[in-house]
């Protein structure tokens, strides 16, 4: 009997951020248009393993999900054990760049969920220009914050359990329990201190209340779509983001919340599919 | 059947969840938990009940309290519980609870907490 592979295929790049040398770990399967997916903070690009599965995605697109640096399988950069990781809008805004340069990408797709979602933001107000389109999952100019960070890494909480456990709530009830507990699982594995590193962008860092209002949907569409279990980027918060940016479309998306293409992927499906059935035909 | 009547019937759907239970198994702890105005003391050893108690006792110590409004539990209860309603952290967002006292202990267990103070969904009064 033949074995039964999952379609996607992993390899590392290596490429420079900023001068510093990184080997970066992707997925990718499929062909047509690049489609690179970025994953939520403190996870890796497990979560779009059912996105890089889908015979009706793949057959248009080359879907690509990197983990990003010091994440999942990436290797952290030399010297990482004397530093203290903390994500920012321009480190971020670097390492997408980078890699979609690194991979010589013609003008891709970028879809990114939560800080993904936040960072695709600032790609359509900084550099719009290089992609075709624009999909952010779960983004929102600001959101308030419901949690203290500061408990996400100390020696007498685990780390994993504590991030997982805080993260748990934004799972709609509705999710299958088998894909709430591998989005957990992926919480579970992430290194010390990153999922709290990577808040620093989302909540310090990475403000992006009065900048959206320029961002130009004429020079590459922007999509946004929020689950309604949501209570950290909650769907008032895109709407009220969307409604700053002329043609910007925006969707709430029922019975999923903060990780819609990992916690209930065939219901996220019924969203997705449109949308990149969208920007399939404008490139047509 | 008030919040705190749901609530009253905790034990019960403790020791039925023996998942719940080996979870919690390496945890004690004193701690209250504050269904509107009607406190309940639970002692947790080792992550069952040892002692449940409800109404105030006098100078009872406690390592933290969860409080929420009558509302907040009863949205938090439903089978399906609404958007905004469906998590204790949703619940301190919105400003319909909070967490007080020594928070070390919750957060060292929190799946379990989260869990613990979900169960009365599973009475048949939930609706």
């Amino acid at each position: 009997m033949a074995p039964a592979l999952d379609p996607m295929i992993g390899r590392y790049v290596r490429l420079d951020i900023d001068g510093t040398p990184h080997r970066l770990y992707f997925e990718e399967a499929g062909s047509g248009i690049p489609l690179v997916c970025l994953h939520t903070a403190g996870a890796d690009s497990r979560q779009f393993r059912h996105l890089l599965a889908d015979p009706e995605i793949t057959s248009r697109f080359r879907v690509i999900a990197f983990d990003m640096p010091w994440h999942g399988k990436s290797t952290p950069p030399d010297g990482w054990e004397k530093t203290e990781y903390r994500l920012t809008t321009a480190s971020y805004t670097a390492a997408i760049r980078a890699f979609c340069q690194a991979l010589e990408l013609d003008r891709p797709v970028v879809m990114g969920c939560s800080i993904g979602g936040r960072i695709v933001l600032n790609l359509a107000i900084a550099h719009a220009a290089e992609f075709r389109a624009l999909v952010a999952l779960e983004a929102a100019d600001f959101q308030q914050p419901w949690y203290d960070t500061a408990w996400l890494h100390r020696p007498d909480v685990h780390g994993g359990e504590v991030c997982a456990a805080l993260i748990s709530g934004l799972i709609a009830p509705q999710s299958p329990p088998v894909s709430r507990h591998e989005t957990l699982w992926m919480y579970m594995q992430g290194g010390p201190g990153i999922f709290k590193g990577d808040l620093y962008f989302y909540r310090v860092d990475g403000d992006l209340r009065e900048k959206v209002k320029s961002i130009d949907t004429t020079v590459c569409p922007l999509y946004l779509l929020t689950g309604e279990y949501d209570f950290s980027c909650t769907a008032d918060d895109t709407l009220r983001t969307a409604a700053q940016i002329p043609g910007a479309q925006v969707q709430v998306m029922k019975e999923l919340g903060h990780f819609p293409m990992s916690e209930n992927p065939a219901r996220f499906r019924e969203y997705i599919l449109p949308v990149l059935t969208k920007i399939a035909a404008a490139r047509a | 059947m008030t919040p705190a009547d749901c609530f009253a019937k905790l034990p019960a759907l403790l020791s039925d969840d023996t998942d719940l239970l080996r979870r919690g198994r390496w945890l004690n702890v004193d701690c209250r938990i504050d269904i509107g105005s009607e406190p309940f003391h639970l002692t947790i050893a080792q992550g069952a009940l040892a002692a449940f108690d409800r109404g105030p006792r006098l100078m009872r110590s406690t390592a933290f309290t969860v409080r929420a409004t009558d509302e907040a539990w009863c949205n938090h209860w439903k089978r399906m519980p609404e958007p905004g309603w469906h998590d204790l952290f949703a619940l301190t967002k919105r400003g319909a609870a909070s967490f007080e006292g020594d928070l070390r202990p919750l957060l060292q267990n929190l799946q379990y907490f989260k869990d613990l103070l979900a169960l009365p969904r599973r009475l048949p009064e939930a609706s």
